[in-house]
């Protein structure tokens, strides 16, 4: 029982996108109209939603440094996706060194904002709110106010083709990555626990180590049947799962991320001990401007068009995410998974009513409830568990 | 039949892993000044909170009264609308008000809608008459000396309608002759039928004024003594805090010392904000090999802030004057410098600036040293886990494992945390300040050991302490800091606080 209860707490957030997953997918097969795991509906899920998870997992680091946030997110969306439109479809630059200049445009928005907030101490709230005007109204002036499309088949095929190509062996090749992932994940685990149990570790049982991986298969797998059925593997799940796993690896196996942690948690602590917790926070700032141009590079590729108002309010899905999968407001309490698992479930809050057919004016009166709610939830019973320790 | 204003009958108090207060009886006369003393960590500051209401109802055991009511007190408020008023020993002034708006916050003269300034500035300036105080009552908080915000604590306490005066520590950042008025004032309130509990390290201030004075020990309640009837002379007092000869709370060791390690030039320090003003003038020490050297001085004289000077310039602007190492002189410009050059410097504040509270002992003590466990930047995880039990263990660190948060630690163990996230860096020359601030004696035993043992392994020691009893207990040598200047040096040989105190006094006259 007690057992049952850890697991519940440590996975609030998780079993509650389960939950409204469940709830939605009960609404929609009884108004009738289909079902949410379609597999069309899973193609879109992804594509639509893509932008938050690469960004939350940018905001994340911000947040980790101290609760700040950058404002300016969606604005260096915009203003990057409007150079590359200049670029690709005005100028016809080639079209690797126009993605290239993107993304090093990208990391200068970014790094012109860490120096001020890191080396100036700028409120990051200011820096950013400031950044959030400027960006986007260069946005403005760069595109004059108007939107450009279409851009390139040879710039589309990167963000939104389907792998394989040829549709005969879709099924099969989706369904064997699937499971050859699934084996790939049981073994490396597997490998790592019996170390571990060699050098005398503590380690999990071995019954909730194969429920683990059972789960996990289970998902890959249930999701690559549905992807084979549709139109494969969408280009960005790729991009979006190697972004998703390098973030990851940073904030908890390496010293950076350690020292991002560090700086959150006491700047103060951090600075006596000989992190270098200005560095720190211009990195998480810099990097924020880079995934917001990798994002910007998606989204224009989704709409093969860029907009001068592309990727509004952007930046407080990315907040919204990262609170959602239990970041601290104060800094150094947050986790790259779980502002994954923020970033679904705005998503699938998103998708879900969508398809229900939702007033557009309503949803988002309910992603506000929601995200409070949520939030409130995990609050509370994070404090009933330090009462009780 | 007595009077008693207040009477605490077995009072407990228990905090994870560390029980504050076991049984604890109190009774104050009225009219009286209670003085109550102890080590640090002896339990004065919880039982004065309980009082106060900042431990609500409910989470301690047992029971007091006062004014023969019982009290269930839920917060601050509670205490304060019944005339108890808690004058803590950081002060809780805000510095950017006004003295009189900080008189009356929370106590707003007028309506809520519309303040009458007028009346209070007028009434501000009475209280601040009341004690003695001549500034405008216009003047801003940050423009007083400590000794005069004191003054304002007080006048705000009287403006609350004050009976019982809880004052922890009111004379430990003043001088003497700021002292002497805070005391004479005190004893003025007493005259107008205020009573008064004094908590102080200062044996000979209360010996002056208490009237009745009660000793705790390890959270419990030793014994009360009244004016009059039992002698409470210092050594008498002494006997009954430390309840065993002093020398025995000192573990000892075999003193070899050897070559010079570090050794500091006119050491000049300055104000970061305010550039003009001098934190550290023109300091001179040295330290040598497998030496305890201990710096001596009262809060405020400087002492933390020239060791964070010296440890990378970590505090303070303008820094001038040379530092050698092992005979070569360095130049540490960050914190960086100063761990590679085998400087560690353990702060006195662990919860704001030592460690991450949220964090686990493994994550807290793997911090200051992460690159010996890491290749290209990748932390080894076993390796860290090896790292932590083997400090977890070496230190004796009460928990449940190493993956235990710190917050939830006991002050003794969390500064055995603090401690072993340095003594990772593996430091020759290690700068303790107020090592044992807060913890309870047991701890502080080990503490002590430990220390010991790294000056047995030809490390070097400077350790910082307002506890000059601690400072004769363990260092070789002792520099007495005041204002900012190192006004004596002494060898512990037959030193006494007298002779230590007596360098302070001495160089407050401008006597050196």
């Amino acid at each position: 029982m007690e057992k049952i209860k850890q697991v519940i707490r440590k996975n609030t957030m998780l079993l509650i996108l389960i939950i409204v997953t469940l709830i939605f997918q009960f609404l929609i097969t009884r108004s009738g109209s289909s079902s949410l795991f379609t597999p069309a509906n899973i193609t879109n899920l992804i594509s639509q939603n893509a932008y938050v998870v690469i960004l939350s997992t940018g905001m994340l680091l911000c947040i980790l440094t101290g609760g700040n946030v950058d404002l300016s997110t969606g604005s260096m969306v915009a203003l990057v996706g409007a150079l590359a439109g200049t670029l690709i479809v005005r100028q016809g630059l080639n079209i690797h060194l126009s993605i290239f200049l993107c993304l090093i445009v990208g990391i200068l928005l970014g790094a012109w904002q860490g120096f001020w907030i890191a080396y100036v101490n700028v409120p990051a709230f200011i820096a950013t709110l400031a950044g959030m005007l400027t960006f986007r109204g260069f946005a403005w002036i760069i595109l004059d106010g108007l939107t450009i499309s279409p851009f390139p088949q040879s710039y589309l095929k990167y963000f939104n083709s389907f792998i394989p190509s040829n549709p005969e062996i879709r099924f099969v090749f989706t369904l064997t990555v699937g499971i050859l992932l699934s084996v790939t994940i049981f073994v490396v685990s597997l490998v790592f626990r019996l170390r571990k149990k060699s050098i005398g570790y503590k380690i999990i049982s071995f019954s909730s180590f194969i429920v683990r991986k059972i789960l996990i298969s289970l998902v890959i797998i249930g999701a690559s049947i549905l992807l084979g059925k549709d139109k494969g593997i969408p280009a960005i799940l790729i991009i979006l799962s190697i972004i998703v796993f390098v973030y990851h690896y940073f904030t908890s196996r390496t010293v950076y991320g350690r020292h991002l942690y560090a700086v959150g948690g006491n700047y103060q602590a951090a600075a006596l001990s000989g992190v270098n917790t200005k560095g720190i926070t211009f990195l998480a700032y810099t990097n924020m401007g880079f995934l917001s141009a990798i994002t910007a590079l998606v989204s224009v590729a989704r709409f093969n068009s860029a907009a001068p108002s592309a990727g509004s309010s952007y930046e407080m899905d990315a907040i919204a995410a990262c609170y959602i999968g239990g970041a601290s407001a104060y800094g150094g309490i947050g986790t790259v998974r779980g502002a994954v698992i923020g970033g679904v479930f705005m998503g699938i809050l998103n998708n879900g009513m969508s398809i229900l057919g939702i007033d557009a004016n309503w949803q988002m009166a309910v992603k506000g409830f929601v995200l409070l709610a949520a939030v409130i939830f995990d609050v509370v019973s994070k404090n009933r568990v330090q009462v009780e320790s | 039949m007595e009077n008693k204003i207040l009477v605490m009958k077995n009072i407990t108090k228990k905090f994870p892993g560390v029980i504050a207060l076991q049984d604890v009886n109190l009774e104050v006369t009225r009219g009286d000044i209670h003085a109550i003393v102890g080590e640090n960590g002896a339990g004065k500051s919880t039982l004065m909170n309980v009082l106060s209401g900042l431990h609500p109802y409910g989470t301690y055991e047992g029971e007091f009264f006062y004014n023969k009511e019982k009290c269930k007190f839920e917060s601050i408020n509670d205490s304060e609308n019944k005339g108890i008023v808690f004058i803590h020993q950081e002060l809780a002034l805000i510095p950017q008000l006004s003295i009189a708006e900080n008189m009356f916050l929370g106590n707003e003269q007028g309506s809520l809608f519309n303040i009458d300034w007028d009346k209070t500035y007028v009434e501000s300036e009475n209280f601040l008459k009341k004690v003695g105080l001549n500034v405008s009552a216009k003047s801003l908080i940050q423009d007083l000396s400590v000794g005069q915000q004191q003054l304002v604590e007080l006048a705000k306490a009287l403006a609350k309608n004050v009976q019982l005066l809880i004052l922890d520590e009111p004379t430990a950042a003043l001088n003497d002759e700021d002292s002497q008025n805070l005391l004479k004032l005190i004893l003025d309130l007493k005259q107008q039928g205020i009573t008064s509990i004094l908590i102080s390290h200062k044996l000979n201030e209360i010996e002056q004024v208490a009237d009745t004075l009660t000793i705790l020990r390890d959270g419990s309640t030793i014994e009360t003594l009244k004016k009059g009837i039992d002698d409470i002379s210092e050594p008498r007092i002494v006997k009954g805090m430390v309840g065993r000869e002093l020398s025995d709370r000192f573990p000892n060791r075999s003193v070899d010392i050897g070559n010079e390690v570090l050794s500091v030039k006119n050491w000049t320090v300055y104000h970061p904000v305010l550039s003009k003003r001098k934190i550290c003038d023109n300091i001179n020490m040295n330290v040598r090999e497998g030496e305890i050297v201990g710096i001596s001085g009262l809060m405020g004289s400087g002492r933390t802030e020239f060791a964070m000077s010296l440890f990378g310039k970590s505090y303070g602007k303008n820094i001038s004057g040379n530092l050698f190492i092992d005979g070569k002189e360095v130049v540490l410009n960050n914190v960086k410098d100063a761990i590679n050059n085998g400087l560690a410097y353990v702060t006195e504040d662990r919860k704001g600036k030592g460690l991450l509270l949220d964090e686990t002992i493994k994550h807290n003590i793997s911090l200051t040293n992460l690159k010996s466990i890491s290749k290209n930047s990748i932390i080894d995880a076993d390796a860290e886990v090896e790292i932590a039990e083997e400090y977890r263990s070496k230190l004796n660190i009460r928990s449940t494992g190493i993956d235990q948060h710190i917050n939830v630690l006991s002050g003794g163990n969390q500064q055995k945390v603090l401690l072993s996230k340095w003594l990772f860096i593996e430091p020759t020359i290690l700068i303790l300040d107020e090592p044992t601030r807060g913890i309870d004696v047991g701890a502080k035993y080990e503490i002590y050991t430990l220390i010991n043992e790294m000056v047995e392994q030809k490390k070097s020691i400077i350790l910082i302490s307002s506890d000059m009893s601690e400072l004769l207990g363990m260092c070789d040598r002792i520099y007495v800091m005041n204002q900012g200047r190192f006004v004596a040096e002494h060898e512990n040989i037959n030193l006494s606080q007298e002779m230590i105190m007596s360098s302070i006094l001495r160089s407050d006259k401008g006597v050196l």
